[in-house]
């Protein structure tokens, strides 16, 4: 019989740290922040084993603000710390914390990297489509023609879809919520938290000061229900205020917007979400619907079972040290022709 | 001093065998004609046997140049040794050359009266004229190898008459010609194939054509020097006198990788190490990557900043963590390398230094980033440096590199060079015994008032301690923003930044405290100092010993630890009326000197991707003598 140990039982406020947060009035990390806070208590782990590891920018200060080990790194390299800590340490719970700038401009590299190794790492991407810490230059998120401090005649730059990156590295986890969308953030989260790899969560995050407005659309509640379809695994494609609009496929493969009951069009016909597919197709052409051109999908868009690198790397030393045994210093140092000199 | 003795081979011809004290040989061919791979076997061979040896590859940026140019041309050196020896010589005894342009490029190296080999069926038209040769120098009225012994060796022809029988390719037939050339010079050298042999056999195991043919090329080479009435002398080197003790051959990076695994091994710790491919430092990933039985985790990864970034990481996570690189990596570097010293975190950073700038010359040896492990980070960003001098030194001062990482919680820079990296010598395996451990602990209680954890609160060596994530009650941040002294959250404050300028660069200088003295070779005092570091040691330390015998007053310094400096390092620099610091590079550790010190130091100064000849360092040493 096994005895079990009793957990203390944590409260989001066992959570924050002593420090002071320093994000503007109204700035959507609050609500960020809160959310994580309430839902780390619910997964039943010790406070100790939360890493939170960040990049540079304003979401990026997030760490100082929680009462678990952490680190504020350098400018799009949190992934990469983030790495090396989970291969050397796989018994801690490590969490990415980084924004548009940090992990797709500066750090798309390793952004790229550890989703395609699958690291079994959490990363929460505060995407406000600017450049909030350098005071207000656009953003590889930010649409085309922004203007912007560092673009006063409007941006020439084709921007970046996150999640379409992130597909396309072969994301084991990929889904987006938005910061004031309270209980839906909370669901991503909590998905992400309990998901084994590389899990990434894209937050529509508001910054009220260089780009305010940029996702009412997605945020308001009479526009969410018209522009956001809120996706669910095994469930066709609805949306709108009176849940009378779908996706469907057209004879292209191409998602097109149709109306339930108009020309015979019934439920299904509609596009059923599967985020276990294990083919990525399904899920880039969700994460290229964007707002305005078409309803944008909010949600999990694919949670599939990958192994991890983390774990890759640990059963290999497993694997090496059980065929050959321990590690023996003599024997290495003898590999190879030796001789004696008497 | 040599020998003579002289015997008959059994047709009838009388030749003799003299015994020498060292030989310089160097084999030389297309990059393609496998000269980096007989150089290595000759070299095993010979330290078995029980000789010194010293190595020095040279070998192009490509992997295939245009086949027969001068830029495709690989040269391995190698000096072997009835002595102790510290470089692989200055001057060539025994050339082999594959192809007029290997011909071209090294003639000009060996020694007057030499021994050339060639492969005459290498000098056809194409040859020569990929060469650049307008005649051919083997010709007989040819006067351009006058003065040596010339060798002209239908080496192509031989060795497929030697694999005829074995149905290979033409191709593969010619392949096996590196292997006549080296049966040739083993048995101008006297050598025991046995090893070679062994090695053929398990390389080609599952090709036993290709055994077949290697060992018949081998043999075709060596009953050539038998039977020809060419060759009237063969010569003997015996044994060395090596301190007893079993040996076996080592190169920098072996001893970088070894070093760093022994570290952490009789620490009873594992070690992490992420790294990007890079020449010359490479061969440490490879190395590593083999030991996973000894809980080594190796990441190769996107990029060089991930690299340190990663290591940062597995550091923070109470990992023994490691990164190498070379020049153009570790300036990518620059800026992970700053968040270690900021957050106080140990790592190691192996830099196998190449010629710069930019890319350079990546496979050729400089010293020239010195300046930029003392300076090359935004900020005051003081860390300890230290320098491998020999490839066996390179196992002592990883596990050193290690101790201060740990000891001071501090990144430190391990110079190594591309000589040093890539270059061979006996190494005398070492007791476990004296192997010690690493001391080093992890903070297990809060260390600050009212069970607060203070991750900044430092002990009588200013160093922090070292909490791991998973420690209840510890939990704590750390990052690049500047933190307050003892609690570590984020400062602005004027007086803490000073504060902590101050006591970062006091810990790194601190350690002057905990490091040997710096040991001399030669008298206390006297007319002249010369100060060197890193792979310099081998031709510095042979060009002062000879200056010595001559009867001039003259010392060696040789600096493992560069920052800091040993602790008596100024006042042994005042006790000699002149110092000369040579370098491959224009002058930066004595540029450092000259600021530190205020001492007048010399330069030598070599910046050709090559090491120093004994004599430059030796014409040098004499010429400031008489200044």
């Amino acid at each position: 019989m096994s005895t079990s140990i009793e957990l203390p039982v944590l409260t989001p406020k066992d959570f924050a740290s002593d420090q002071e947060v320093r994000w503007c009035p109204r700035c959507g990390d609050y609500s960020i922040l809160a959310q994580v806070k309430k839902i780390l208590p619910t997964l039943n782990i010790p406070k100790e084993e939360f890493v939170f590891i960040s990049g540079i920018g304003c979401s990026s200060r997030f760490p100082y603000y929680m009462n678990t080990y952490g680190m504020h790194s350098i400018h799009g390299r949190a992934p990469a710390i983030a790495t090396g800590l989970k291969v050397a340490r796989p018994d801690l719970q490590v969490w990415v914390i980084t924004g548009d700038g940090d992990s797709l401009s500066i750090g798309g590299n390793h952004f790229m990297h550890m989703i395609r190794r699958n690291v079994n790492l959490k990363v929460i991407l505060f995407n406000n489509q600017i450049y909030g810490l350098t005071k207000g230059q656009y953003s590889p998120t930010s649409p085309q023609g922004k203007r912007t401090k560092s673009t006063p005649y409007g941006s020439v730059d084709a921007p970046l879809t996150p999640l379409s990156v992130a597909i396309g590295a072969r994301a084991s986890f990929a889904a987006r919520s938005v910061d004031v969308d309270i209980n839906h953030l909370c669901y991503v989260l909590e998905r992400a938290a309990n998901h084994k790899g590389t899990a990434l969560v894209e937050v529509y995050q508001d910054c009220n000061v260089f780009n305010s407005g940029a996702f009412d659309f997605a945020s308001k509640k009479d526009q969410k229900v018209e522009n956001c379809i809120y996706l669910e695994h095994g469930k066709p494609l609805i949306f709108g205020k009176d849940r009378d609009k779908g996706i469907r496929l057209n004879h292209l493969s191409q998602p097109e917007v149709v109306e339930l009951g108009k020309g015979g069009v019934s439920e299904d016909d509609l596009l059923f979400h599967d985020e276990k597919l294990e083919n990525p197709t399904l899920a880039f052409l969700l994460s290229q619907m964007r707002y305005p051109e078409s309803p944008e999908p909010m949600g999990v868009f694919r949670a599939i079972d990958r192994p991890t690198y983390d774990d890759e790397v640990n059963e290999q030393v497993k694997e090496v040290t059980e065929k050959y045994g321990p590690g023996n210093l003599e024997d290495l140092f003898s590999t190879g022709d030796t001789w004696t000199v008497e | 001093m040599s020998a003579v003795d002289t015997q008959s081979n059994g047709n009838g011809n009388f030749r003799t065998t003299e015994q020498v004290d060292a030989v310089v040989i160097r084999f030389c061919g297309d990059s393609g004609d496998g000269m980096q791979l007989v150089g290595t076997q000759f070299t095993n061979v010979s330290a078995v046997f029980g000789n010194d040896v010293s190595t020095l590859p040279d070998f192009p940026a490509e992997i295939r140049a245009p086949a027969g140019t001068l830029n495709g041309v690989s040269g391995f050196q190698l000096c072997f040794s009835s002595t102790d020896i510290f470089t692989p010589g200055d001057e060539v005894d025994t050339l082999v050359a594959m192809n007029p342009a290997a011909l071209k490029t090294n003639l000009a190296d060996l020694k007057r009266g030499g021994t050339l080999i060639v492969n005459k069926d290498a000098f056809d038209k194409s040859g020569l004229s990929k060469a650049g040769y307008a005649t051919n120098p083997l010709d007989e009225d040819n006067d351009s190898l006058a003065g040596y012994r010339v060798h002209k060796i239908d080496m192509t022809r031989l060795t497929r008459d030697s694999v005829a029988d074995l149905g290979l390719s033409l191709k593969e037939a010619d392949r096996c010609k590196n292997f006549f050339a080296l049966g040739l010079v083993y048995w101008l050298y006297d050598r025991d194939a046995t090893a070679t042999q062994d090695w053929i056999k398990s390389k080609f195991a599952k090709r036993p054509e290709l055994v077949q043919a290697n060992l018949a090329a081998l043999k075709a080479g060596a009953d050539l020097g038998y039977s020809t009435q060419a060759f009237t002398v063969h010569y003997k080197v015996p044994p060395a006198k090596l301190p007893p003790g079993k040996y076996r051959k080592m190169t920098g990076n072996e001893a970088v990788a070894m070093g760093l695994v022994a570290a952490a091994h009789v620490s009873g710790k594992e070690l992490f190490y992420a790294g990007y491919p890079i020449t010359p430092a490479s061969d440490i990933l490879h190395e590593l990557s083999k030991l996973k039985n000894f809980g080594v985790r190796t990441a190769q990864v996107e990029d060089e900043i991930a690299a340190i970034t990663a290591t940062v990481g597995a550091s923070f996570g109470g990992a023994f963590a490691v990164t190498a690189s070379s020049g153009p990596g570790i300036a990518l570097k620059s800026e992970g390398i700053g968040l270690a010293v900021i957050t106080e975190l140990p790592l190691v950073i192996v830099n196998v230094q190449r010629g710069g700038p930019s890319t350079g010359l990546p496979t050729k040896t400089e010293q020239a980033d010195l300046m930029m492990s003392f300076f090359g980070r935004n900020g005051e960003c003081p860390m300890p440096i230290i320098a491998a001098a020999t490839p066996g030194d390179a196992f002592d001062v990883a596990r050193e590199a290690m101790r201060l990482a740990v000891e001071f919680m501090t990144p430190v820079f391990l110079l190594s060079d591309g000589y040093i990296a890539n270059g061979a010598e006996p190494w005398r395996i070492p007791d476990l015994k004296d192997i010690k451990p690493i001391d080093f602990k992890h903070i297990k209680e809060a260390n600050g008032k009212d069970g607060q954890y203070m991750p900044y609160l430092r002990n009588d060596r200013l160093v922090r301690p070292w909490a791991l994530p998973g420690t209840p009650g510890l939990e704590h941040r750390v990052g690049g923003l500047e933190k307050s002294d003892g609690t570590g959250n984020v400062s602005y404050d004027p007086d803490n930044h000073q504060h902590m300028i101050e006591t970062r660069a006091k810990k790194i200088a601190g350690i002057a405290n905990h490091i040997p003295d710096q040991p001399l070779e030669g008298p206390d005092s006297g007319d002249l100092l010369v100060i060197s570091w890193g792979g310099t040691y081998g031709s510095v330390r042979t060009a002062v010993q000879r200056a010595q015998k001559d009867g001039h007053k003259v010392t060696l310094a040789h600096i493992r630890y560069l920052n800091p400096f040993p602790k008596n390092l100024e006042e042994v620099i005042k006790r000699f009326d002149k110092v000369l610091v040579p370098e491959l590079n224009t002058g930066q550790l004595r540029f450092l000197l000259r600021a530190m010190f205020l001492c007048d130091a010399k330069g030598l100064n070599k910046m050709k991707g090559k090491p120093f000849l004994v004599s430059e360092v030796y014409d040098a040493i004499i010429e400031n003598l008489k200044k």
